[in-house]
């Protein structure tokens, strides 16, 4: 039997997303155990040239499926290469991160294999023949350890969850044609936010909640561009029209991970949480000092969030400075 | 149009978890059941769509006989017609759902299946997009806006910062994703017409579609980490606690 890791990367515009490194680091670690190759996937238009970075995080071989019709990284096109990529190398297990097409890719091909798939996977591992996960559920309120029978196992990982370690693998490149001509969606435009840091991929989140008393939230903006950091909102800003629904952090919002989460004016729902609990470092800032937030951050300030955050954007401007 | 909803029964989000004592399942006691969120709003959506080009909306549950709520309310919202069928018993995941769900709908004619994209209990992200694949048609996920043509379907969906518009052909699922719409209430009056609509019971294994053996296990349920109350940062005035809250940050955090 097989004892392959296919590890699917995601590229846009001929660049690895974070995220690829770390699907090629929990494929490694896999591999490590049941003896590999660990193959990385590569598809796009026209990436052939970033295909060997594969290669400084574990990549035995390294599969680049280069067609024009994967220019626009659709999913449909995207699960088609998959498809045709996992018939190639056979694998055990199948990696892929747990982003907006990775869930698509996932899913799909869960069906198609009719093979097992885990979901947002905070860590995988072998035990003995069999994969065994860890994911969160109802809405991160609980960690379960999942276990995967069947071939290929598909284990989709959260983003920021596993670090991406550097490893030497042979890295031999490989070009596969595929077929795409079983695909349907056509792109009719892309409406991307320059400039903005994905919140699912920040290392630093600024939150503005209720607190914020409307729409401006230019100090939440501030403080976010000091920190480099990515700028979001709670469930209760967005219901107000205040920001858009792409911006909310929680349960029926975005899961981030940062290094550091600042909250300001926010409560701290019990959904909120659930979007915020895996940050390392947490700050609250809130007039209420009963705001249930102050339960679960690592550092709070009970006062007026207009007077707080300006003075802290001072702060770090003087220790950047 | 002729419409499928897919609808899933699940814990209300505000509530506390707790783990039930066999360890790999939670407690179901006292559990506050309502109609997933994204469900809400592939109802809704399919709602709107017959009211502007008429037809009419089927919903769809895998789901146990307290799942008869959600279909009701789903009902009571407008939809025309409910089919329920019963796990009996066991516990299907994903792609199990998925497999006995399409075999439903293939007994139909629908044009457009709508789907929450994840339900908010298993966070899977599966049933949707499994049931499109099973049933060889194209879907477009997280979907915060669509335009129906002539035997076509636009729709703009998320992704890591920003949006894709694309197209496909009908039949076709879409998913929803917060911001496509706002689920409007069950009326009164749309309770009380709900009671005379049809709910439809099958079985799984009345079906005749095979789910399969299970494939995934959880082997075991455990609360995370909690984060303990934190550390409230004195000062004289904002200026202070913010130069504290720094300090704090940068020498103990290592944060900045």
């Amino acid at each position: 039997m097989s004892q392959a890791i296919l590890a699917i990367t995601e590229q846009a515009d001929g660049v690895f997303k974070n995220i690829s490194f770390e699907v090629i680091s929990a494929g490694r670690k896999l591999a490590d155990k049941t003896g590999g190759p660990l193959i990385a996937a590569v598809m796009g238009a026209g990436i052939e040239a970033i295909a060997p970075q594969a290669a400084a995080y574990g990549a035995d071989r390294i599969l680049v499926a280069d067609h024009e019709g994967l220019k626009d990284g659709l999913s449909d096109a995207c699960i088609a290469a998959a498809g045709q990529l996992v018939a190639q190398s056979d694998p055990a297990v199948v990696i892929v991160g747990a982003t907006a097409i990775g869930r698509d890719i996932a899913a799909r091909l869960s069906a198609r294999l009719n093979a097992p798939m885990a979901m947002d996977c905070v860590d995988v591992r072998m035990d003995g023949d069999r994969v065994v996960v860890t994911r969160p559920m109802y809405g991160g309120k609980i960690l379960a350890d999942v276990g995967l029978s069947g071939s290929p196992a598909i284990v989709a990982i959260r983003p920021r969850a596993m670090k991406a370690v550097a490893a030497t693998g042979a890295g031999e490149v490989e070009r596969v044609t595929v077929s795409l001509d079983s695909t349907n969606l056509t792109l009719i435009d892309k409406q991307m936010e320059s400039g903005k840091i994905e919140l699912t991929e920040a290392e630093v989140v600024v939150t503005g909640g209720r607190g914020m008393g409307g729409n401006d939230f230019s100090l939440v903006e501030a403080l976010a561009k000091v920190l480099g950091g990515a700028v979001g909102a709670s469930r209760s800003a967005v219901d107000e029209g205040w920001r858009s629904a792409s911006d909310q952090v929680g349960q029926t919002g975005k899961v981030v991970a940062p290094n550091l989460y600042v909250a300001c004016g926010v409560s701290g729902a019990i959904q909120h949480l659930a979007g915020m609990a895996s940050s390392r470092v947490v700050v609250a800032i809130n007039k209420d000092p009963e705001a249930p937030i102050f339960s679960k951050c690592d550092f709070g300030i009970v006062g007026d969030l207009f007077e707080v955050v300006p003075a802290l954007v001072k702060e770090i401007e003087q220790l950047k400075g | 149009m002729e419409i499928a909803v897919l609808l899933k029964q699940v814990p209300a989000t505000e509530l506390m978890i707790e783990i039930a004592e066999n360890g790999r399942a939670i407690k179901t006691d006292d559990i506050n059941w309502v109609m997933n969120p994204y469900d809400e709003m592939a109802v809704e959506e399919a709602l709107q769509i017959k009211g502007a080009v008429g037809g009419s909306v089927t919903v769809f549950s895998l789901g146990p006989e307290k799942a008869l709520e959600a279909l009701r309310t789903a009902l009571a919202m407008g939809a025309d017609t409910a089919v329920r069928i019963d796990p009996e018993g066991k516990s299907l995941d994903g792609l199990a759902t998925a497999k006995v769900l399409a075999g439903e709908l293939k007994k139909g004619a629908f044009e457009l299946i709508i789907a929450g994209h994840r339900a908010v209990d298993d966070d899977s992200y599966q049933v949707g997009p499994a049931v499109a694949e099973l049933m060889g048609i194209p879907h477009v996920s997280m979907v915060i806006r669509q335009e129906l043509t002539e035997g076509r379907i636009r729709c703009t969906r998320t992704i890591e910062g920003g949006n894709l518009v694309v197209e496909t052909t009908l039949p076709a699922l879409i998913t929803t994703q917060r911001g496509l719409n706002e689920p409007r209430y069950a009326s009164l009056p749309g309770i009380m017409k709900a009671k005379k609509k049809p709910i439809d019971t099958r079985t799984v294994s009345g079906t005749g579609t095979d789910p399969g053996e299970p494939m995934v296990a959880i082997l075991a349920m455990r609360l995370p980490p909690q984060r303990k109350g934190g550390r409230i940062i004195d000062g004289e005035s904002a200026g202070a606690k913010a130069a504290a809250l720094v300090k704090a940050l940068r020498e103990e955090a290592r944060v900045i």
